[in-house]
């Protein structure tokens, strides 16, 4: 199932899954790499999300929100409206 | 009720992993480093104010003691954004657990101390004896003093905590009593509500406050010792 392209210089969306082992063996694991790579994620996420005309931390800060209601949920799931508690 | 009002200052988590790291870490991607001449507003907003507070903060110390800068505002940011995030609603606040505001406290009181005994000695101890104090006063004004000089960093801590705390359970418990007035009489839950709104904006006053006050005693203490 070998591809025209090399597995080598794809992009993590590109690549099939059957090629994904040899693609994840690929990257580059020494420190500077790691660091790369957060950094490269971290600036995907920020122009994504942040840098934008309208909105932007506030999406941030909602997403926040609905990601702590997780934990709380079982606290707070006694104080739905209802008629007997 | 009891068990409902402190449940808020547990440590959250998901599905049996405490997620309190993440929590600690997330202010930290609100803050994106200026990369360019002219960023977006943000990192531009953000710029300016770490210059305003950092002019204002560390005009009082001397060389030596601006060396400490980056932890002073680091210290400043870090308070500050946590405090602020608390207050949205089921955010976890790490800044009301003791332990963490003990964690920062005693090693930066113990840094400022350290430095003032290591390169001014004699300047240092003196602290422990005020100017112009009867002679037979002496040795209990020492005690003092010791006392004193000891408790600053527990005092910290426990003033970044209680304040936030309280703050976080005022709100709990007004906005409870709100929700339950309106079924029994709708002009004093009105009257709790503008209570509840004035509270609010306490909270966040409080908040930026406390950050400012820590970061201010830090520096005093630094400044007193370089």
């Amino acid at each position: 199932m070998a591809s025209v392209v090399p597995v080598k210089e794809k992009k993590l969306m590109d690549v099939k899954l059957g090629e994904l082992p040899s693609w994840i063996l690929m990257r580059d694991f020494t420190p500077k790499g790691t660091a790369g790579a957060f950094q490269r994620g971290y600036y995907r996420y920020h122009n994504k999300y942040v840098n934008v005309k309208r909105g932007g931390v506030a999406m941030v800060l909602a997403a926040y929100m609905l990601f702590n209601y997780c934990p709380c949920y079982k606290e707070l799931k006694h104080q739905r409206l209802c008629k007997y508690h | 009720m009891n068990e409902n009002l402190f449940t808020s200052f547990i440590t959250p988590t998901m599905v049996g992993i405490p997620i309190v790291p993440l929590i600690i870490m997330f202010p930290s991607i609100l803050f994106p480093s200026p990369s360019r001449l002219v960023d977006n507003r943000l990192v531009s907003i953000q710029q300016w104010l770490v210059r305003l507070t950092s002019k204002q903060m560390l005009s009082i110390h001397s060389h030596k003691g601006q060396t400490w800068a980056l932890m002073l505002m680091s210290l400043i940011l870090f308070i500050g954004s946590t405090n602020l995030l608390g207050l949205l609603p089921h955010s976890f606040t790490p800044t009301t657990q003791l332990s963490m505001n003990l964690g920062m406290a005693i090693p930066l009181w113990a840094g400022t101390v350290a430095t003032g005994f290591r390169y001014k000695t004699k300047a240092s101890l003196a602290h422990f004896l005020p100017q112009g104090t009867p002679f037979p006063l002496i040795p209990m004004l020492v005690i003092i003093e010791t006392i004193s000089l000891f408790i600053q960093p527990v005092a910290l801590a426990v003033r970044l905590t209680a304040n936030i705390t309280a703050g976080h359970l005022l709100i709990h418990l007004i906005g409870g009593a709100t929700l339950t007035l309106t079924s029994i009489s709708t002009i004093t839950a009105f009257i709790t509500f503008t209570v509840l709104v004035l509270l609010t904006i306490l909270e966040f006053a409080v908040a930026l406050i406390q950050a400012y006050v820590f970061t201010l005693l830090v520096s005093l203490y630094l400044h007193d010792n370089t």
